[in-house]
């Protein structure tokens, strides 16, 4: 009777971290003597076989320039390259390649639609952000404030690092005209009610923007389900090339944004008299595109799609599951950001050092994490810190390499004790 | 509290601590463990640093610890002498390891020492070199700067 269920899990392999590690070639090496550790993924995460290959074969075999349209390569790069843009449509269930932008990663694409969002804004407007925000989400704003004379409000956060809906509630008024809000958190690892937040803001008229840069690792996004305006997100944060990111707009939003920056590939018609501008989405992508990264990313969204996602989401959980098991047997070792809904991202500091002296020391140990304010100051100075350490998992880490960090977390206390 | 001219001079780095004591030291430090140690100890012996140094002007930029710099130039011996905090253990103690080679030199003896090549002789060079965002490489440009400053004078 069991039987069955034995061929179907035959069928669909149980997830294999060890297996899946030979997917990943950089991982296979030593650092300072010991084995890498790589728990830096939020930063940015490693690459797959497949995607390197892919961007190798694209070189080899097919490289050229797109839309151009005179010769044989040229029609495969433009095939590749608007392959990988319909993988991007499909990755985050957008209705039509029309509304994914190539960008160069999340920040250009929030750059791009606070300049096309500019003309729209006026004196007084409020622009909702939070506190918890990447500085790319709140830069280009604070930028757009200062020539339009619209307000940037950021909407507070609780101690444990949730969303404070009260503050959202509060300040979602009728001056509000964008709201720009992260999916994850990068340094809490907060998944933020994204969904609930958008439709509040959609019943009073508001433009919405999400920064999926850290939620796409993760989970898949449906950005027709979440009905969000535009989302963002970057290719080396989901296993891609760096230097490519896309951006997702509704069609009717995008056609009534003027373009973000002017030359080739952007315009129907230039003529001294005037230009017209290309179609979606080639208007907002001026200039020989990142053909190569484009392919990669392609390769990359593909890869993550023939893994078993539920076992993956499950194994990341373990990883955090274990992590926050570990954090008492290191003394003066304090979690920052404990929200019941997370990625598995673990912020954290120990008393008496400082998260420069944790990394320094991690490293001497083969062990990789972030430490710093994370472009984040903001919330750095909510929790009254300089800067946290970091470490953020990927699927190929493994429950060994979470032991490990927190034997190298105890020899660090020992050493300062 | 305010620095004097006594505090700079007191400044055991350089002085009680010398660069032939480091030197001999890591000959003997077998794993990371034990030069890590070493060198938090050595950041240890950073004399306290005054309240009212800490302003903008002696802020060493590019560090992801806070880093205060401040000298004094001795006119009777020409020799410069420099007082250094940082919230970051393993950065006091590099810290420390740079005074103990530059500390209490005329401007001219300051600028023949060569740190690079110090931090590569203990296997530190990683600490010091410019893909490190950890502000020791201003750190060392701010007191060449100085010390060119004050040897023109």
């Amino acid at each position: 009777m069991t039987d069955l269920s034995v061929a179907n899990s035959a069928n669909k392999p149980a997830f294999d971290a060890a297996a899946i590690r030979r997917d990943f070639p950089i991982l296979a090496q030593q650092v300072n003597g010991k084995p890498l550790v790589y728990l830096d993924n939020g930063a940015s995460a490693q690459k797959p076989l497949a995607v390197l290959d892919a961007m190798d074969r694209y070189y080899r075999e097919m490289h050229s320039n797109v839309h151009r349209g005179a010769h044989t390569l040229g029609d495969r790069a433009t095939a590749a390259f608007e392959g990988a843009r319909e993988i991007v449509r499909d990755f985050l269930n957008a209705a039509s390649t029309r509304e994914i932008i190539w960008t160069r990663g999340t920040t250009e694409a929030i750059n791009l639609v606070a300049n096309g969002l500019a003309p729209q804004l006026r004196e007084g407007d409020e622009i909702l952000v939070s506190q918890m925000e990447h500085h790319a989400n709140i830069v280009p704003w604070q930028m757009i404030a200062a020539r339009t004379g619209a307000r940037v409000v950021p909407v507070q956060v609780t101690p444990g690092g949730e969303l404070d809906l009260e503050s959202f509630d509060s300040l979602l008024g009728d001056r509000t005209r964008v709201l720009a809000i992260t999916h994850v958190s990068n340094v809490l690892g907060t998944v933020n009610p994204v969904a609930e937040l958008i439709a509040r803001a959609k019943a009073r008229g508001v433009i919405t923007l999400v920064d999926g840069a850290q939620a796409v690792p993760h989970f898949q996004p449906d950005v027709q389900a979440l009905d969000c305006d535009f989302y963002a997100f970057s290719s080396h944060k989901v296993f891609g090339p760096t230097g490519i990111g896309a951006l997702y707009g509704k069609a009717a939003l995008l056609e009534a944004m003027p373009p973000y920056q002017g030359g080739g590939e952007m315009i129907e018609r230039v003529s001294f008299s005037g230009t017209t501008w290309n179609v979606l989405p080639y208007k907002f992508e001026a200039g020989t595109p990142a053909i190569a990264e484009a392919v990669g990313l392609g390769a990359a969204i593909k890869y993550l799609g023939q893994l078993d996602r539920p076992a993956v989401e499950a194994a990341e959980n373990a990883l955090l599951d274990r992590a926050n098991q570990l954090v008492e047997s290191v003394p003066g070792m304090e979690i920052i950001g404990t929200a019941s809904h997370k990625v598995p991202v673990m912020s954290f500091k120990i008393a008496g050092l400082h998260p420069s002296d944790i990394g320094t020391l991690l490293d001497q140990q083969g062990i990789a994490i972030r430490t710093g304010h994370h472009c984040a100051m903001p919330l750095m100075d909510f929790y009254g810190v300089p800067g946290t350490a970091r470490a953020s998992f990927a699927f190929y880490n493994t429950l060994d390499e979470v032991d490990q960090l927190f034997t190298a977390l105890q020899k660090i206390q020992r050493l300062f004790a | 509290m305010t620095a004097s001219v006594q505090d700079f001079l007191n400044n055991p780095l350089g002085k009680d601590t010398r660069l032939e004591d480091v030197l001999d030291a890591f000959e003997f430090l077998d794993d990371w463990e034990e030069r890590y140690a070493y060198i938090i100890d050595l950041g240890k012996q950073l004399p306290a640093f005054p309240d009212d140094a800490r302003v903008e002007e002696n802020y060493v930029h590019g560090c992801q610890s806070q880093v205060w710099l401040i000298h004094h130039y001795d006119e009777a011996s020409g020799k410069l002498y420099l007082l250094i905090d940082s919230d970051a253990m393993i950065v006091r103690g590099l810290a420390a390891i740079i005074l103990v080679a530059l500390n209490g030199k005329t401007p001219r003896d300051l600028l023949a020492t060569d740190i690079d090549e110090l931090f590569e002789q203990l296997d530190l060079f990683r600490h010091i070199s410019p893909t490190r965002g950890n502000g020791l490489r201003a750190m060392v440009g701010k007191i060449r700067d100085l010390a060119a400053l004050t040897g023109q004078a």
